[in-house]
């Protein structure tokens, strides 16, 4: 017998399908999600699988550090120095009412070395580097590129994966460096050139207080972001699928993915070294 | 007379894709030297099957020997190893953009053998002739090429390590008239130059019964006729029948 829907169990309850549908969308992007950081995961274990195992393809992995590392080098250095002299005003402004000044060049450097530079540089890398290779991967496996290196009993993971892999492991913390140099440079013109501290005080203060601890931590984030960053776009690429279109959106997913991870492992790694 | 055992052994092939069942008992056998045309319509899964040959895909059951060597349990290393027995040449040439005919041509010497370049150059240059393409093509990248061209350099990079089979997939969609000729007789002549094996898969009924020895009409994942075109013209299986109709009815 036919139950009308108004005396059933559902009589009274407004919109129970919305809230199925609800759950089911969190329920469905969560399993996304958890695959995706599986996928990723074991990407990873396959990538330096393979990095170690021969040929070792020099040339490729050179020309990856070149990619990824000198040709962001500039727009990282820019960065670096915007984001120094900003941080040096901002901060002179505010520590002169309570007459600070003298702690404007270590607060700067510990934010940069720590934070702003891992961060800032990754996020570059992301931008520039990263969003290459996952556009390139996703063009070569949808126009079967990818398939053609298998079937001439070429690893597409290494021959593809790993130097570009490697390059963000090794290259991010290098870039950190660049943006460290050029952040203190851009914090040392402003504070001292335009807001008047004195550089005694200002480089006196930075090496007090300044740990090599806090240099470290910033290359350490820097690897572990570069590693993250690359394999989420070389996963993305390397998975993508549906023309053109689907290209496009792996790209989107990958920007998204490693620009949100690079925050959410800067407190996970800040929290671990400390 | 003892007849040589075929190259290729399908064996009672199955693939599903969640419930998508694409293959549902494929058997088939390619003789060494002959060209074997596998037939059938949009969606009929012979992609699919094409990628079970060299390993791209693992069936859900059933076997894929290559040579007597059942290729189905084998790891990425013994692929890899069984693999350099073909050459394929894709649907899209999928040439690498980022390389020169000569990059593209050469690619499998330099993973896998150990030349010097003098050496290289000259069997890219004789690959290239071998498939009717001029040495002075080989400075420019694929974009610059015509579908032909790309098709043929595509082969020319598939038959560069000199594999026992060579394997194209829908190598004449989306092609004019005259090109398809073109594609067809060079398929024609990598046999006859070569002495290689070839499975083409393929809906261009006018090139398959051009090209082939024998031709398998692949159908609802089955294999449902096989043998020389002239066999199958005169087939009675309906949905064969349907299919050749739709060429033969026309010419």
């Amino acid at each position: 017998m036919q139950i009308p829907e108004e005396l059933g169990p559902r009589a009274g309850r407004p919109g129970p399908n919305y809230l199925n549908a609800l759950i089911e969308s969190i329920g469905l992007g969560l399993i996304r999600l958890i695959a995706d950081i599986g996928g990723v995961t074991s990407l990873g274990f396959s990538v330096f699988r393979w990095a170690v195992r021969p040929p070792y393809r020099v040339q490729n992995f050179f020309a990856q550090l070149d990619f990824v590392g000198v040709g962001s080098t500039f727009i990282v250095a820019l960065t670096g120095t915007f984001s120094g002299m900003v941080f040096a005003y901002q901060t002179a402004g505010a520590f002169r009412i309570f007459n600070a000044e003298s702690l404007v060049g270590p607060t700067v450097a510990i934010t940069i070395t720590r934070e702003l530079s891992p961060v800032f540089s990754s996020l570059m890398v992301t931008m520039r580097a990263v969003s290459a290779m996952c556009t390139e991967l996703g063009t070569m496996r949808v126009t079967e590129q990818i398939d053609a290196l298998e079937t001439m009993a070429v690893s597409p993971i290494q021959y593809l994966l790993v130097p570009r892999v490697l390059a963000g492991l090794l290259m991010v913390p290098v870039l950190v460096v660049v943006f460290d140099t050029a952040g203190m440079s851009g914090a040392y013109f402003i504070a001292v050139a335009i807001q008047g501290i004195s550089a005694g005080t200002f480089i006196n203060r930075t090496q007090q207080w300044l740990a090599s601890s806090d240099f470290s931590e910033g290359l350490i984030k820097g690897a572990v972001f570069g590693l993250t960053v690359t394999l989420i776009g070389c996963y993305k690429g390397f998975n993508a699928s549906g023309g053109a279109k689907g290209v496009g959106q792996a790209t989107t997913q990958a920007m998204v993915a490693a620009a949100l991870s690079i925050f959410i492992l800067d407190y996970i790694v800040g929290v671990i070294l400390h | 007379m003892t007849s040589k055992p075929p190259v290729i052994q399908v064996v009672d092939l199955h693939k599903s894709f969640g419930d998508n069942q694409v293959l549902r008992g494929v058997n088939l056998e390619v003789e060494e030297g002959s060209t074997l045309v596998i037939l059938g319509g949009s969606g009929s899964g012979k992609t699919v099957l094409l990628k079970h040959l060299i390993g791209l895909l693992k069936p859900d059951r059933g076997r894929v020997l290559i040579e007597g060597e059942d290729i189905v349990p084998l790891g990425a290393e013994e692929l890899a190893r069984v693999r350099t027995k073909f050459g394929m040449v894709f649907q899209s040439a999928a040439l690498f953009d980022s390389m020169t005919v000569y990059e593209n041509v050469s690619f499998p010497l330099r993973e896998h053998r150990k030349l010097k370049d003098p050496e290289m150059r000259r069997l890219v240059g004789e690959k290239l002739a071998v498939v009717d393409l001029s040495p002075n093509i080989e400075d420019e990248y694929p974009a610059q090429l015509s579908g032909g061209m790309r098709k043929r350099v595509g082969l020319a990079r598939a038959i560069v390590l000199e594999p026992k089979i060579v394997l194209y997939d829908e190598p004449t969609t989306g092609l004019d008239p005259i090109t398809t000729a073109y594609v067809d007789q060079m398929i024609i002549d990598a046999k006859r130059k070569l002495g290689v094996t070839s499975v083409v898969i393929s809906h261009d009924i006018a090139s398959s019964f051009k090209v082939a020895d024998n031709v398998a009409f692949l159908s609802d994942g089955v294999i449902v006729e096989k043998g020389p075109p002239q066999k199958l013209r005169s087939s009675q299986h309906p949905k064969l029948k349907l299919f050749l109709e739709t060429w033969f009815g026309k010419n």
